[in-house]
């Protein structure tokens, strides 16, 4: 299988601020239409890692390629168009006094013609569920409403890499569901996504590679079943396993595997470990 | 005596046309831990400002119906003196604390009740061993990480000796360990103190086998209201998302393996599972 074309590499990525390192040493190669969730406990270096994908950092050593541009040599405005980055607080990037002009803002920036912005819009609107509250101020919404907001209005320019710092951080479950779904519609338009999160559930059935940080370093990359089913590495991130992989990891000694990660997994071996034993 | 009694209680804010909460009738016993959740919006952080008066004391709007902590009506008591009575801790801890060390926060409340000396001290002390705050009894709120400021919080809410402890999302903005530490300290203080607890959150999975009654919210309604091995099974239940474990649960069911209560966390499966092995093979060594 041919792989598709490197998104973002990072080599021997360091970075300080005040002298001191929060980014030690960081190696990485992203490809494009990848899911990817960088997961670790609060401090562990993951906002500044993915502040580095869209230029906002530059690296004190080692280099950062995004699109195959050095970070160091270009300029914010030149990744914009095509790296999407949502803040955790949405209130770091919201300031127009509207929902509509909020979303709008962007593409009149990147020269969008009025027809295409009105119909763009509109469609952003929708997908996030805030087509009620388009004359509203964005600041009379809730946090959960103004989140979806913030990721509506970078959804509008249609980036090739869109990155998600804490997407789900106080959504409710249907509103989760709602972000699942949207993750899903970017990857079946071939998009690269980045989420940062510490929900491991939200996670585990849905992402095909974890990254998982602990000051300042990867200390664990690979696929979604190798990772969150290796307590050893969530533990020194401080992370909880998911449900699944803690049942199967306690009925080991039943000859459960200790890699299960989905509820149907685990019911097909629990059918065979139960009912085997009546017949 | 019911410590917390509400009997048709309906509000909707001012400037709001539909009301937050619709005809609530809720009876809250002493000792119990209570778990409320719900959709964004459902009601569930209006019924916390209902418990220490915020409503209709700062938040005005229209009210109608009766509300009782510990046998005295809400409506006509200040909010001051209900604060002896409910403590009350919100998502962000940020904005509860402003002293500059942690002692001199959790003294903070105990000072404005005009309680001698001797009393704050020994308030204090009893409330910094029981949190386990002493490593950090001299350093600001700010130095301290998330957890740290919330478990400072609500420090300095029970110094107050309140009979019910209020929380409101405290972990929203805490991530996964801090978060599991912070609910099994809430946990600990409703089993060795008898703790009335009423708890909002999101996070079910993590409670479902510590609190004793889950409440659902809806549109401003309560819509399921029991145990928690009872309301979990619930289809209603399924709008705020059901745990891996009962999933689980569900499924062998469907093949004919029941366990007759659900299971309320993994290690609970996990027994349940290992005491059904042991029993057929029990069985086949028999036959």
């Amino acid at each position: 299988m041919q792989l598709s074309e490197v998104v973002v590499e990072v080599k021997d990525l360091f970075f300080s601020y005040n002298s001191q390192f929060v980014l030690k040493g960081i190696n990485l190669e992203i490809r494009k239409g990848e899911m990817i969730a960088i997961l670790g406990e609060n401090g562990a270096g993951k906002t500044t890692l993915i502040k580095h994908f869209n230029g906002l950092l530059k690296p004190s050593k080692g280099f950062v390629k995004v699109f195959g541009l050095d970070t160091r040599k270009v300029s914010v405005a030149q990744l914009a168009r095509k790296v999407g980055l949502v803040f955790q607080n949405p209130d770091h990037q919201l300031f127009a006094e509207t929902v509509e002009k909020e979303i709008e803002f962007a593409l009149r920036n990147f020269g969008f013609e009025e027809e295409v912005i009105k119909r763009r819009v509109d469609w952003a609107l929708n997908l996030m569920g805030l087509a009620e509250y388009r004359d509203r101020s964005p600041f009379t919404l809730s946090v959960g409403e103004r989140k979806r907001l913030a990721i509506a209005s970078v959804l509008c320019y249609d980036p090739e890499l869109l990155i998600f710092d804490e997407p789900t951080a106080g959504q409710d479950y249907l509103q989760k569901e709602r972000i699942a779904e949207l993750l899903n519609l970017l990857k079946t338009r071939g998009k690269t996504v980045i989420i940062v999160t510490h929900d491991v559930e939200f996670v585990v059935t849905r992402f095909e590679r974890v990254i998982i940080m602990s000051s300042g370093q990867i200390i664990g990359d690979g696929s979604t079943r190798e990772i969150l089913t290796n307590l050893n590495i969530l533990s020194k991130a401080r992370l909880l396993p998911p449900q699944i992989a803690k049942c199967a990891w306690l009925l080991s000694d039943l000859n459960i595997p200790k890699d299960l990660i989905y509820p149907e997994e685990l019911v097909e071996k629990l059918k065979d470990l139960i009912s085997g034993g009546h017949e | 005596m019911d410590y917390i009694y509400l009997k048709d209680v309906t509000f909707t804010y001012r400037g709001n046309n539909k009301p937050a909460l619709l005809k609530i009738n809720l009876k809250i016993k002493e000792g119990e831990f209570i778990l409320i959740t719900g959709p964004s919006g459902c009601g569930k952080s209006t019924l916390c400002r209902l418990l220490n008066g915020l409503i209709p004391h700062f938040y005005s709007g229209e009210l109608s119906g009766e509300i009782k902590v510990l046998g005295i009506s809400v409506i006509d008591t200040p909010t001051y003196e209900l604060a002896k009575y409910v403590g009350m801790v919100f998502q962000d801890p940020e904005n509860q604390l402003f002293l500059s060390t942690v002692e001199r926060e959790i003294a903070f409340g105990l000072e404005n009740l005009g309680l001698p000396v001797k009393e704050i001290k020994k308030r204090v002390e009893a409330v910094i061993s029981f949190m386990g705050l002493e490593s950090i009894r001299d350093k600001a709120p700010y130095e301290l990480s998330g957890g740290q400021q919330q478990k400072v919080a609500i420090a300095s809410v029970l110094a107050m000796q309140p009979r019910i402890l209020v929380l409101d999302e405290p972990t929203a903005n805490l991530d996964p360990y801090s978060s599991m530490e912070l609910l099994n300290m809430i946990a600990r203080l409703n089993r060795e103190r008898k703790m009335t607890i009423v708890l909002v959150e999101h996070r079910l999975e993590a409670l479902l086998d510590k609190v004793s009654r889950l409440i659902i919210m809806n549109n401003g309604r309560i819509i399921l209201d029991g145990t928690p091995s009872r309301v979990i099974i619930d289809k209603k239940a399924k709008i705020v998302g059901v745990p891996k474990v009962i999933e689980v649960y569900e499924k062998l069911k469907n093949y004919g393996i029941d366990f007759g209560n659900p299971p309320l966390s993994p290690e609970e499966l996990v027994n349940m599972i290992k005491s059904r092995v042991g029993a057929i093979e029990r069985g086949s060594r028999r036959g």
